[in-house]
């Protein structure tokens, strides 16, 4: 039950927003303080969402937005030292790892990361300042066109987050991990703001942790926009982790530059509402995204996926694949929408979303939307929702292997396919733990971290 | 000693009666083959015996090694030593076969109380009963099932039998769709896992498999009964004259 309506809310962030514009500007050059004005009437003209509009058909935002929160304009004042706190420490997993504290860049981070040299790993803040021409040309670009009234009230109180920057030409071998962290005392709204721009035939691969170290009513709203130039190479891991009285709308605008080559994968374990933008603009020919997602939810969890694949040229691919295994009273939605523009002859799209809904209770929404304005194309899309293979699950007894570790098995396996995907094979066995895991309900948090965030 | 007793048992699939009261007893160390035309209830017997919830038994008693047999859970009816080669073995995407076999052998030891097999030992056995049956280890480094051809199948299904090890096998048209090569290295892995304790019943459409599978008593089901039950000679006088004369016999 919202404790107030999306009206009330929404006049009381703008006016929030008006008290505070001298805090929320200070520190940060005209690039990115002269769009707030308008993206602030974005949000007025849009206001938050109703549920079944056309782009939040299932999904609830009041859930999130009718909490009570508190916000802060300047970067928390850590008594103590985040990375003494939080070890997420991924087995075998060698990352440059970079920390932020309610959507604050932890400074001390970035210091000693002894990166390839060029690689640019910034607060959104500094780098700012810092590097003008890239801010210039890429900051707010990629979300103009879409319209999304949260990702406009992101930019309006954008303050910090993180910015990475991959030269031309620079292959990173190692993957870096962003661990997002939220805690304090208090409820607390979070405007998270992060652009990466991936040079010209260059390569990399993030791994982004969200969690939360604290049990408080968190709500953090993250926009991050990626560039991806010719020829790039970028994968996009995403792994949701936080409590389950948290919420989380977590909207990235990707924009890919010919023969360019995306991944993204984002793995929802837990987090009370959860709500994934994804938009990916192919925008230069034989460019290829490829997008998967998998969500193992239960209680009363709520995610919702929302995909975009615009085809804007020809002779570019995209291949999506999104799995859902609900329990409980749990829901979730899908929204899978491609865009084949006039011109952009020889799309390939492919697009399939499967889920498995343990109990009569849990509710999958799926919708497949394909948009085709050109004539020579290749488009799929298929959608299913259904229970654990009664055959399969009887070959497994049939060979002594009981009801409940036979329904894991199954599970795990339907699982496997979106982790098949993944690009860096010791990830891959990772997130075979951390789904194995959550599935056996053993764990709420990610392994090598001792405090319990439920 | 008698392993399993099947007394009058009669079971149907969507209110049909598809098996309308079978007698069967299989001593130790027997191998009996059941042989009858298409819809007789060949694979439905396996089917039930197994405990596959689609067939609804509506008659009769099942013991096994003097447990009763109908009341046990499907897993718990493996873990006792009942193994089933499905005729349509399932493939299971994202299940390594290597984790479905550890995961079973563990299940079938824990009930037995034993401890879970050491790692080491468990690769020795993979790779001592690949041989039995000439497995590929491809095969078994793969899903379960997962573009595995017929024949390969086939012979992941007596793979699965030796590394199980069951008191009683029941092996459902194991030979269909088998090429004669496959077939006599199927056949020639069941005859390798069989010992004076062990019991097969082979299910089967033709008298080819019989002949190296070579049984004590061959029965005959015909519309959902035993109609006949003989020697290994029965299955060759069926090889020579067909079904028409046993339906014929029946209908008298």
């Amino acid at each position: 039950m919202s404790e107030i309506d999306s009206n009330t809310m929404k006049y009381k962030l703008i006016n929030m927003y008006q008290q505070n514009k001298a805090a929320i500007e200070e520190g940060l050059p005209d690039v990115v303080n002269r769009v707030r004005e308008n993206a602030i009437r974005d949000f007025d003209r849009q206001g938050i969402p109703e549920k079944g509009s056309e782009a939040y058909k299932y999904t609830d935002l009041m859930r999130a937005f009718g909490k009570t929160y508190g916000y802060s304009f300047k970067a928390p004042k850590t008594d103590v030292d985040p990375e003494t706190i939080f070890q997420c420490a991924v087995p075998d997993l060698d990352t440059y790892t970079i920390l932020l504290e309610n959507g604050w860049f932890y400074n001390k981070s970035g210091e000693q990361l002894n990166l390839p040299k060029g690689i640019i790993v910034r607060s959104f803040r500094d780098a700012a300042t810092e590097f003008p021409e890239l801010f210039e040309k890429h900051y707010n670009k990629y979300l103009e066109s879409h319209k999304e009234s949260i990702a406009s009230f992101n930019t309006a109180f954008a303050q910090d987050g993180l910015f990475l920057h991959i030269p031309d030409g620079v292959v990173l071998e190692k993957p870096i991990q962003i661990i997002n962290l939220l805690r304090g005392g208090n409820p607390l709204l979070v405007n998270q703001r992060n652009l990466i721009v991936v040079g010209k035939n260059s390569q990399a691969k993030v791994i982004v942790c969200d969690h939360t170290l604290s049990q408080q009513n968190f709500f953090a709203n993250t926009v991050t926009e990626v560039f991806i130039d010719e020829s790039a190479v970028f994968d996009y891991y995403s792994i949701q982790n936080q409590h389950n009285q948290s919420s989380q709308i977590s909207s990235i605008f990707v924009n890919q530059m010919k023969n360019s080559n995306s991944l993204l994968n984002t793995l929802t374990l837990h987090g009370g509402f959860v709500r994934n933008n994804i938009h990916v603009k192919l925008a230069g020919e034989h460019a290829e995204a490829n997008v998967y997602g998998l969500s193992l939810v239960d209680g009363k969890q709520h995610v919702d996926n929302f995909t975009f694949v615009d085809h804007a040229v020809a002779n570019c691919n995209s291949n999506e694949l999104y799995k859902n295994v609900l329990d409980d009273e749990a829901t979730a939605a899908f929204n899978g929408r491609i865009l084949v523009r006039e011109d952009a002859q020889k799309t390939q799209a492919f697009q399939s979303n499967k889920n498995i809904c343990l109990t009569q209770e849990a509710k999958m929404y799926t919708k497949p939307q394909l948009e085709i304005y050109a004539d020579d194309v290749k488009c799929s899309h298929g959608a299913t929702i259904g229970q654990i293979d009664e055959e399969a699950l009887f070959y497994l007894k049939s060979r002594g292997i009981g009801g409940h570790e036979a329904r894991m098995m199954l599970m795990h396996a339907f699982a496997y396919e979106v982790l098949s995907h993944i690009r860096v094979p010791v990830l891959m066995e990772r997130y075979g733990d951390l789904v194995e895991k959550r599935l056996r309900g053993e764990f709420s948090k990610c392994e090598g971290c001792f405090v319990h965030c439920n | 000693m008698v392993m399993l007793k099947i007394n009058n048992l009669k079971a149907s699939v969507d209110g049909k009666e598809i098996l309308k009261g079978i007698n069967l007893e299989v001593k130790p160390g027997e191998v009996h083959a059941i042989m009858g035309p298409n819809g007789s209830g060949k694979s439905t017997l396996a089917s039930v015996l197994a405990g596959n919830e689609n067939f609804e038994v509506t008659e009769g008693e099942v013991s096994f090694f003097n447990k009763d047999l109908l009341v046990m859970a499907p897993e718990d009816r493996a873990r006792a030593g009942l193994f089933l080669s499905f005729q349509y073995p399932i493939e299971i995407p994202g299940v390594s076969m290597v984790n479905f076999m550890k995961a079973a052998v563990n299940e079938k030891r824990k009930y037995n109380g034993q401890e879970p097999i050491s790692a080491q030992d468990f690769l020795k056995m993979l790779r001592d009963k690949k041989k039995v049956v000439e497995m590929d280890d491809r095969l078994t480094s793969r899903s379960v099932n997962e573009g595995f051809s017929g024949g390969e199948k086939k012979k992941n299904e007596i793979f699965q039998m030796a590394m199980l090890e069951p008191k009683l096998s029941i092996l459902d048209e194991t030979d269909s769709g088998l090429d004669i090569d496959a077939l006599r290295i199927v056949a020639n892995g069941v005859n390798k896992l069989k010992t004076a304790n062990t019991s097969t019943i082979v299910i089967t459409h033709y008298q080819r498999l019989l002949d190296y599978i070579v049984p004590d008593v061959v029965h005959i089901l015909y519309n959902g009964r035993i109609v006949k039950t003989g020697g290994k000679d029965l299955a060759l006088e069926l090889e020579e004259k067909g079904y028409d004369w046993i339906k014929e016999e029946v209908n008298v």
